[in-house]
């Protein structure tokens, strides 16, 4: 397995290359840029099958060291294990797919934009890969902090790719710094486990933990809450989420990969890694799964009252990854990932879907601006229907059933009725915004120019991803079983057979009655919506959920207001005003004595008798 | 015999380059840059000859070469040279910064090119006997030697700023800072000669017999002081840093890049090899006051960065910021914070190096600094936004580039013995974001203020940009190269900060 390295020298080799040659052909820079991922992704197959023939063996490749004073060794080593390896699969498999999808979405997405770059695109895409690989593969919390530092600045640039808009600019600049907070809570984080364990080698810190961190004393609660920190930025949990909707700026295939499938999850990934630490903080445990649930429930109601197609789809993703969240926090840890796996497939999909909808409709994101698209475009229709089911965890066909019913049993089964109920209500919200998405925008009759005339878009760089992903998003892909036996414990459950059965089919009557809901409001002429929302209240609630519960308006007075202030004070540096005083008196002194020099004869005269009357007087004085 | 001739061939090519500067208009140019290239080469060599492995540590450092002829041997003064890993680091760095300094020149300076590169030359030749005189009076001569071509090179070739500054102006503020603060560390030199006189009879000023001797009470406290204040001017710590926003501003682009990249360093290694072990036990007793200013720097020039409109203060205040994390690591007691402190500078000189040269570069094509009228500049002006990207990535530490390695060994190190310290200095890494992010925004975001294309980047401008990215990424990727440098001088440092007896 020294062929380990290889994943992510194709991605950097891929960016390097087109980033030095900006002007190549598009034609070449497909080729690369996609090609680099392939390989990629050829080799994590070739790692997966070595991997199983092994016994599911973690394999650790040090490439260099890092960094090396005194006792502080930090190697450039990746480990690849059952964890690792299912995110790789991930990362590089849906990642393949979307970049082919790119290869189609951009080229059309240029097409009258001729002066953004498709090489930068690529580049930065590619990067991004390479980064998101490191993150996962990093042996040690310092190369995982590369990786996850490298995948925020490649969301931040690929974020702004439009540089020409403002507002995509903002969005971009908004997403890295919220990101950084979290990112800066991480470092404390690293410095906590430097300091109480004299390395940052992960698998020491894990076999470590338990004799080395006291169970619940508030330096372990305090290193959990900063790992924890870092984990709610990246991910967009609360209170960090605020990035997440307006990072939907970038193109459509960015919001696919970074903001939906990979990126957004790598705080999952932190948590499941670093789990021990957490099962030592019992309230930091705990915080886990109140935040996801607190998440999933905000973005939920978020995803109500949306009109652009991609925010639906932003808050669905925040609402989902509260899920991972919940489940992380009723130690669900297998759960978590699987969700994470098969979330990827859907979420991925129903963003390309997404991506095919807006340029058949001439870049119109709007959802009320569309309306019957069923005919017009049935490929990214059934796209939808499948992804959305999945992601309503419609029972038995999709994916998403088993995933996200797995979380919520494994909640009750452990104890946290609350939480369980609470991602209940949430699967409910969930049913309800994703049928509401899709009635609306394929249901109806077209409410606009653009949808009246849709175009279908072709090409196997389009099919060909939306294709594998639906297969992937239905009961299929959940045939797929990520190997963590090895990484993270086994939930044990004491409860019966019969009641998990049981719960299933309530969770499935709940989507279903959402779905149900969700028909009668949006399918026909929506009258009664129409009417509650141009109520007073109605009014009000909707603003409310559509600014996702006023956290950005809460946040700009808070954090944003002060700051400039004191940036204003700050326009001219008072330090060095104060130390304006000293050439301030000299010059006073010198104009005092200039202003004695008058060159007038009677002044001199004048003065001199006042000085030898003053010294006479003195002596006399004295 | 090597170590005199990296300070006298910048002195005499400077000379060179004023004769030449008679013959044609390039020639100086030529001959400067083949100064540097000379220095460098030299460094370089040193470097693959030397032996910088850790040892033992003794009373006195483990130079790799010394050079000493006597001077005016009245008062025990020597021309006293020597080297170790850190003062080699040091002047690898002047030496590569000195080329870029000329080839950032090539187009810029079009008036008295001869004199400008004497000028040039003259300075890094000042710095280079900074990084090795070991004679305390010999390092006072450098300290001062140094100055008067930066003076005159701001004078003369500097610009006005948008703001009604001019650079005679700028230039005298830089020097009566510099040259006040130089007055007080003369007066501690002398204090110090004199104090040891009275100790052992020996009238010296020489580094290893002072060394040996430390003046302790509160003597040795105000003398400390002396060189502090000295150090604290250039680096600069808030508030001794008035000067630096204004001479960056109004300075040439090379005076910029040799002002951040290398002048101010000259503080940091004052620092780490005088006030420190000169009088460790005073330094212990100061250190929360200088890492109290440390934090207040990297907080007070990061809010100073975010609203600056020209695009070179804007830089300069986000040295200050930079520096703080330095006067923390000199301060912390750590080897790890130190050597982190070494990567820093390294690091930074290089980022802020392609920064000030990218500002000269807009300049040339825009004529102006204000960022109010810049904006939209990515898609118009070639590679260079792709540079400027790099190089703003790395000032906000981002990993892969020299400064994050730099930042963060200096956090980790420091984190044991001042955990709050390093909290509230974490809190600036977002702040950092904030204005270099800012920067970013408004002058590559955004709608373009025209249409026309403005000039790409020509080979010569690439590839000293393409040089520093590379230099950049190879301190990120591979810190090993200037740690397995320093370590033995940075072990020296703290350990004698630690244990003052290991001195006598």
């Amino acid at each position: 397995m020294n062929y380990l390295f290889l994943v992510t020298l194709f991605p950097l080799i891929g960016a390097v290359l087109l980033a030095i040659f900006r002007r190549m052909p598009v034609n070449l820079a497909a080729t690369i840029g996609v090609g680099s991922i392939g390989l990629s992704a050829l080799t994590t197959l070739a790692l997966a099958l070595q991997f199983f023939g092994n016994d599911q063996t973690a394999f650790v490749q040090h490439l260099w060291t890092w960094i090396s004073v005194e006792a502080f060794e930090v190697g450039f080593d990746y480990r690849l294990d059952g964890l690792s390896l299912t995110l790789l699969g991930v990362i590089t498999g849906v990642g393949f797919l979307i970049h082919l999808f790119a290869s189609w979405y951009m080229r059309e997405d240029l097409k009258d934009q001729v002066d953004y770059l498709y090489t930068r695109f690529f580049c930065y895409m590619n990067l991004f890969v390479f980064s998101m690989l490191v993150l996962v593969l990093g042996n040690n919390l310092l190369l995982m902090f590369l990786g996850w530092e490298g995948v925020g600045l490649c969301s931040y640039l690929l974020i702004g790719y439009y540089y020409r808009g403002e507002a995509n600019a903002w969005a971009a600049f908004k997403a890295f710094i919220i990101t950084r907070v979290g990112d800066v809570f991480l470092a404390i984080g690293m410095f906590l486990i430097w300091i109480q364990f004299g390395t940052l080698d992960i698998q020491t810190v894990i076999a470590q933990a338990p004799e080395v961190m006291a169970e619940g004393t508030l330096l372990t609660e305090v290193t959990a809450l900063m790992l924890l920190g870092g984990a709610v930025g990246k991910s967009a949990q609360l209170p960090l989420q605020t990035w997440l909707a307006d990072a939907m700026a970038g193109p459509t295939p960015v919001s696919a990969l970074i903001h939906a499938a990979t990126m957004v999850t790598a705080g999952v990934y932190l948590i499941a890694r670093t789990h021990v630490v957490f099962e030592l903080a019992p309230f930091t445990d705990e915080l886990v799964g109140v935040l996801g649930l607190l998440t999933l429930l905000i973005a939920g109601f978020s995803a109500l009252a949306q009109t652009d197609i991609k925010r639906v789809l932003a808050y669905s993703t925040m609402s989902q990854i509260g899920y991972m969240f919940l489940a992380l926090g009723v130690h669900a840890y297998g759960a978590a990932i699987f969700h994470l796996m098969i979330h990827a497939f859907f979420k991925a999909l129903l963003f390309l879907a997404s991506g095919s909808v807006i340029i058949s409709c001439h870049h119109e994101q709007n959802i009320f601006k569309m309306g019957g698209l069923r005919k017009k475009i049935p490929l990214a229709y059934a796209c939808f229907v499948v992804g959305g089911a999945a992601l309503s965890a419609l029972p038995i066909v999709t994916s998403g059933f088993y995933s996200k019913d797995e979380i919520l049993w494994l909640s009750f089964a452990n104890g946290h009725t609350v939480l369980w109920l609470g991602g209940l209500a949430g699967a409910f919200l969930t049913s309800i915004y994703t049928f509401r998405m899709i009635f609306i925008v394929f249901h109806g009759k077209p409410a606009s120019h653009a949808s009246e005339h849709a175009h279908a878009p072709q090409g196997i760089a389009h099919h060909l991803p939306l294709l594998v992903l639906i297969v992937l998003s239905t009961f299929v892909g959940a045939f797929i079983t990520p190997p963590l036996s090895n990484v993270l414990p086994e939930t044990e459950v004491t409860a019966s057979h019969a009641l998990q059965i049981s719960l299933e089919v309530l969770s499935s009557v709940v989507a279903i009655v959402g779905l149900g809901i969700a028909a009668a409001l949006f399918l026909g002429r929506r009258r009664f919506v129409k009417g509650l929302v141009e109520s007073d209240e109605g009014a009000k609630l909707w603003q409310f959920f559509n600014s996702a519960f006023a956290f950005d308006a809460i946040y700009d007075r808070l954090f944003v207001k002060p700051y400039l202030a004191i940036a204003r004070l700050h326009r001219y540096d008072w330090i060095d005003k104060l130390a304006g005083i000293f050439p301030g008196l000299v010059k006073l002194g010198n104009s005092a004595m200039s202003a004695s020099q008058n060159g007038q004869l009677r002044s001199y005269a004048a003065t001199f008798v006042l000085g030898a009357l003053v010294i006479v007087a003195a002596l006399l004085v004295s | 015999m090597i170590l005199p001739w990296l300070i006298l061939i910048p002195f005499i090519g400077g000379l060179l380059c004023w004769l030449a500067g008679y013959m044609g208009h390039a020639l100086p140019r030529y001959v400067a840059l083949v100064t540097m290239g000379l220095v460098t080469v030299l460094s370089f060599w040193l470097w693959a000859t030397g032996d910088f492995q850790l040892g033992a540590v003794g009373a006195v450092p483990a130079w790799t070469h010394e050079f000493q002829v006597g001077w005016i041997e009245r008062f025990g003064i020597t021309f006293h040279l020597a080297i170790d890993g850190l003062s080699l680091v040091m002047i690898i760095l002047s030496g590569l910064l000195g080329i870029l300094a000329v080839g950032c020149s090539w187009s810029e300076v079009t008036d008295r090119i001869g004199l400008f590169h004497l000028n040039l030359m003259w300075i890094i030749g000042g710095v280079m006997g900074v990084f090795l005189a070991i004679d305390l009076f010999l390092f006072f001569f450098f300290w001062e030697v140094m100055l008067v071509p930066m003076f005159l090179l701001v004078a003369l070739w500097g610009h006005h700023s948008d703001e009604g500054g001019s650079p005679a102006k700028a230039a005298i503020k830089f020097f009566i800072y510099t040259q006040a603060s130089g007055l007080l560390m003369l007066l501690s030199i002398l204090g110090l000669a004199f104090a040891h006189y009275y100790q052992t009879g020996v009238f010296t000023f020489d580094y290893q017999a002072l060394l040996d001797s430390p003046i302790g009470g509160t003597l040795g406290m105000v003398l400390m002081l002396g060189f502090f204040i000295a150090f604290a001017v250039k680096l600069p710590v808030v508030p001794l840093h008035g000067w630096l926003p204004g001479t960056h501003a109004q300075a040439p682009t090379a005076g910029s890049v040799d002002l951040a990249g290398i002048l101010l360093k000259t503080a940091a290694y004052g620092m780490l090899r005088f006030a420190l072990p000169l009088f460790p036990e005073q330094s212990a007793l100061f250190a929360p006051v200088a890492m109290a200013l440390g934090l207040i720097g990297i907080y007070y020039g990061a809010v100073l960065a975010f609203p600056q409109t020209d695009i070179k203060r804007l830089v300069a205040c986000s040295s200050i910021s930079h520096m703080g994390f330095v006067l923390i690591a000199i301060y912390s007691g750590s080897t790890l914070a130190l050597q982190g402190a070494v990567v820093l500078m390294v690091a930074h000189a290089f980022s802020a190096a392609g920064l000030f040269i990218i500002s000269g570069q807009l300049y040339e094509r825009l004529h102006t600094r204000d960022m109010r009228q810049m904006g939209g500049l990515f898609g118009r002006t070639g590679a260079l936004p792709g540079f400027a990207l790099v190089f703003v990535m790395a000032s906000l530490g981002i990993p892969g580039t020299g400064n994050f390695i730099g930042e963060f060994l200096v956090l980790f190190g420091a984190f044991e013995e001042s955990p709050w310290v390093v909290v509230i200095a974490s809190g600036g890494l977002v702040l950092a974001a904030v204005y270099s992010l800012v920067l970013m925004l408004r002058v590559y975001y955004g709608a373009p203020k025209s249409k026309t294309a403005l000039p790409g980047l020509g080979v010569r401008e690439t590839s000293m940009l393409a040089l520093l990215v590379v230099a950049l990424l190879i301190t990120g990727f591979f810190p090993q190269l200037v740690l397995n440098l320093s370590l033995q001088s940075m072990t020296e440092v703290t350990q004698w900060f630690l244990n003052p007896s290991l001195l006598q």
